[in-house]
């Protein structure tokens, strides 16, 4: 590939990214209204599209506010941070054959590292804020973090023993025949539970979790500072679904009727409504109660599932 | 209940001096005793060791303007003390004479702990002193307040007082009474090992269902102590009772539980009617039993809604609402209203049933039960919600008691005490229906109970329904509101008795009556002096928010401040209903 070749692939995984992030306040709040038998955002432009960029505007034109108790400088980093992590992440995203930003053979692990690091962003935002409302859904992010990184990590082993690499687009081309959800469907579904945590969506956003809380580390943020959170969470919910579809459900792999690059998407989306889903019907444990599940149920699940992968695979190569 | 006063009076002179009780006759029957100030601790005792174990009201009565008192001891002030006994199913009433202008007595607040606010309110309100007591301060006034209002001589009215003004000064002096202070809370800043947070939620606080503000001291996220603070939606309705006519009151009441609507208006008017000694046609009673019931229907449902949302679950409180909306048809196609419908009326209700009354309440009856169904499965039989929700905010039946608990509250630590049934009013002793309990007194089967009680309440629409008797919604009666008019065209008495009853109400015969009625959140009641006048001398609303709310912090201790929120949640208050 030209220079040329992958300054456009930046660009476009970019624009495209933060694009996708910025229509579901859309997907979400239509979504969520049909769920919950509403109508939703159905003023601005034709089915209310338009609201993505009516609150957009509106997050640039509010008043930047620091608040002059919060710790100035840390305070500003902070949302940066979960912005700037989720976004490198998609660096090793394989959308189609030949259609990434980076192909590290580390790919997996480069993920992990930087998906581990938007956290900072809670405990710097909440710490720095000099909140205390703020403060307690730091220390509970912090908790959080202990509860499902751990498990995390673990839960991707057997995908990486079966496919042999840590190259996104080795791991989707050894699922050529059949996809990893059928074979490591315990893995799976503890990743889908870990990235649900990753991102602080309900059921697990238990930082912000706004009938306590109000809003949690993000209290005191307003305007675009407030607007990075925003677009981070988005992000992180692509990010996740991306994941889940390259790890488990064949990547971009379909049948040729459509382009690969659009079965990548559409399986992408269909994760970001299960998303929006889980958000509409699930009430939230207590941070405590994340961790017990997280220590006591999932990460000897994950050990057990690890184990019972390695026997078959060594099983099969004899 | 003839006997058990008896026996207890009879307990009560054996071991008082001869002259120390006054019996005094009251319109609603309820064993009524005048005990000498320096009585009062001893007797409240001995009531207690013998079964008396609900503190289940106390207030005071400012006497000093008070028309024919010729019956009664001397008194400028008087406090009144309600006890009951679940064991007699039986109310005595304690009134404590006290004189001077600013009199003290002594405190109960060891002997019942849920004396502790109904004490620090009579000292707000009248400005009576409580001797021994551990935190006297003003409860629903802030602070910095001059004057006791429900003392006679405070105005009722702002254009009363004269204009408003905040100079500089004492707008610093406001500022700095609010300055929170730990030691004035009667919390510690520290222990031996841990340095304690303090974190202030509310007034304005979405986890608080109003302007409620509750301190927490916190040792991480657990929960050392915490103290509410009421009295943001305090609105004066005692002092209103007593400037409006006995006719104009109604709507008041609809505000003070205001999910409850006209669940208020039977209590005050079971009140006024026992006063003036009218007697409710079948018809109205079953339209009021009806009404009563779409509204505890309501109230539980948003109840459930709001309740799941602070466990986090945002969807049900839209499906509730929906639901509740349905209702709110029916009640506005009745009514003309729907929180507030203002309703009843002194003998019956306003209006009766429009035409088409029961295909609505039909169609509601058939379509009810399998959204509750849904409901139910949608959050109380999540595990989540369990998880949440079981063995959290946990009193036993013997703390409920001593706390003041009704409703479902008492009911969820398997006692099954429902005033419909054991004292019935309105008519209740000829529905059919079941009384719901759980055993555990937590969060979670203070939930089940409530959901029970949405079909047990659906039962007795049906019941209405199926059975409405026909007759007048009103009784014939010279002092109901709006008076009859039938025979005003004909002669002049009858002309100017009507004029005087629309144009000041009418004047409701002296006494004293209280009413106890079931109410969605617990037993409400409407305590009302008459003087013989065209308003109320006194107008005494107990309310249940009011003691559940004082127990918070009891049962709240030691669990986090997400558990705060499955507390508040289950408790199931209203502001309203807490300040009045």
């Amino acid at each position: 590939m030209t220079v040329m070749q992958h300054i456009w692939i930046v660009l476009g995984v970019l624009f495209v990214f933060l694009n996708i992030a910025a229509g579901l306040i859309w997907v979400e709040r239509r979504l969520l209204a049909m769920w919950q038998d509403r109508l939703g955002p159905n003023r601005a432009g034709p089915l209310g599209l338009m609201i993505v960029l009516a609150d957009t505007l509106k997050l640039f034109f509010k008043e930047d506010w620091i608040p002059p108790f919060a710790d100035k400088w840390v305070f500003i980093f902070a949302p940066a941070i979960v912005v700037a992590s989720v976004l490198m992440s998609f660096v090793i995203i394989p959308f189609a054959p030949g259609i990434l930003v980076a192909d590290l053979n580390v790919g997996l692990l480069f993920f992990l590292a930087m998906s581990s690091l938007g956290v900072y962003s809670i405990v710097l935002g909440g710490w720095a804020s000099n909140n205390k409302y703020s403060l307690l859904g730091a220390l509970r992010g912090a908790s959080q973090m202990i509860a499902y990184e751990v498990f995390m990590g673990l839960s991707l082993m057997g995908v990486v023993m079966l496919s042999r690499s840590f190259n996104l687009a080795e791991i989707v081309a050894a699922q050529e025949k059949v996809w990893f959800v059928f074979l490591q469907p315990v893995g799976f579904v503890i990743f889908f539970i870990a990235g649900l945590a990753e991102t602080h969506r309900l059921p697990f956003d238990i930082p912000e979790s706004e009938s306590e809380l109000i809003a949690g580390f993000h209290a005191e943020y307003s305007g675009m500072k407030f607007g990075m959170f925003f677009i981070g969470e988005y992000l992180g919910i692509t990010l996740i679904s991306a994941m889940t579809v390259t790890l488990f459900f064949g990547g971009w792999l379909g049948p040729a009727f459509l382009p690969p690059v659009v079965w990548f998407f559409l399986k992408t989306f269909v994760f970001i409504g299960l998303f929006i889903l889980l958000r509409a019907s699930l009430p939230r444990p207590r941070y405590d109660q994340l961790l017990e599940y997280g220590w006591k149920l999932l990460l000897p699940l994950v050990l057990v599932n690890l184990l019972v992968t390695g026997a078959i695979a060594l099983w099969m190569k004899h | 209940m003839q006997t058990a006063d008896n026996n207890i009076l009879t307990l009560l002179q054996q071991c008082l001096a001869q002259d120390a009780l006054h019996q005094q006759n009251t319109a609603d029957g309820l064993l009524t005793l005048w005990v000498r100030k320096a009585d009062i601790v001893s007797t409240v005792q001995f009531l207690q060791q013998n079964a008396y174990l609900s503190l289940y009201d106390l207030c005071g009565i400012d006497e000093r303007d008070r028309a024919r008192k010729e019956q009664l001891p001397v008194a400028d002030f008087s406090v009144v003390y309600l006890l009951f006994s679940f064991k007699d199913n039986n109310f005595i009433r304690l009134k404590v004479p006290l004189t001077g202008e600013y009199p003290s007595l002594p405190s109960i607040t060891a002997i019942f702990p849920n004396a502790n606010w109904y004490e620090r309110e009579i000292y707000d309100m009248f400005g009576i002193r409580f001797d021994g007591h551990p935190h006297l301060q003003r409860l629903l006034m802030p602070q910095s307040w001059q004057g006791h209002p429900l003392r006679k001589e405070h105005p009722a009215r702002a254009t009363e007082i004269g204009p408003f003004r905040l100079w500089d000064e004492k707008q610093d002096a406001e500022q700095e009474a609010l300055r929170f202070k730990p030691e004035e809370w009667g919390m510690q800043t520290h222990s031996d090992d841990a340095d304690f947070m303090f974190l202030n939620i509310g007034p304005q606080h979405p986890g608080t269902h109003g302007v409620l503000r509750i301190i927490l001291q916190l040792d991480g996220e657990e929960i050392v102590d915490a103290v509410p603070e009421i009295g943001f939606h305090h609105r004066g309705a005692e002092k209103m009772g007593e400037r409006q006519s006995w006719h104009t009151y109604i709507p008041y009441t609809d505000r003070i539980d205001y999910l409850g609507g006209v669940m208020n208006n039977l209590s005050y008017l079971l009140a006024v009617e026992q006063l003036a000694g009218i007697t409710i046609p079948d018809r109205a009673q079953v339209i009021r039993v009806m009404l009563c019931e779409l509204f505890r229907i309501n109230s539980h449902l948003v109840w459930f809604g709001t309740f799941a949302q602070d466990l986090g679950q945002l969807s049900p409180v839209f499906y509730m609402f929906t639901e509740r909306e349905k209702i709110f048809d029916v009640i506005e196609a009745v009514c003309g209203g729907r929180m507030h419908p203002n309703w009843f009326r002194i003998g019956g209700v306003a209006q009766d049933l429009p035409n088409g009354w029961d295909t609505l309440v039909r169609d509601f009856v058939n379509r009810f039960p399998a959204k509750l169904k849904e409901f139910n499965d949608m959050v109380l039989r999540n595990s989540l919600i369990k998880a949440r929700t079981k063995g959290i905010g946990v009193y036993t039946l013997e703390e409920a008691i001593e706390w003041g608990v009704t409703g479902p509250g008492l009911r969820a630590c398997g006692f099954d005490w429902d005033f419909r049934k054991k004292r019935p009013y309105s008519g209740y002793e000829m529905f059919d229906f079941d009384i719901p309990i759980a055993q555990h007194g937590d969060c979670y089967d203070r939930s089940v109970v409530r959901v029970e009680e949405m079909r047990q309440s659906l039962r007795i629409i049906e019941q209405c329904l199926n059975n409405m008797p026909s007759g007048n919604y009103k009784a014939d009666h010279p002092l109901t509101t709006p008076p009859i008019k039938k025979h005003t065209m004909q002669d002049i008495e009858t002309l100017i008795t009507h004029f005087l009853n629309v144009s000041w109400g009418p004047v409701i015969p002296p006494g004293e009556a209280m009413s106890c009625v079931e109410a969605t959140k617990g037993a409400t009641s409407y305590y009302l002096i008459s003087d013989g006048n065209t308003s109320s001398y006194r107008t005494r609303i107990r309310t249940p928010s009011f003691p559940h709310m004082q127990m918070v912090p009891y049962i709240s201790k030691g669990y986090t401040v997400a558990d705060l929120l499955s507390i508040l949640g289950s408790v199931d208050y209203v502001l309203a209903d807490i300040d009045r």
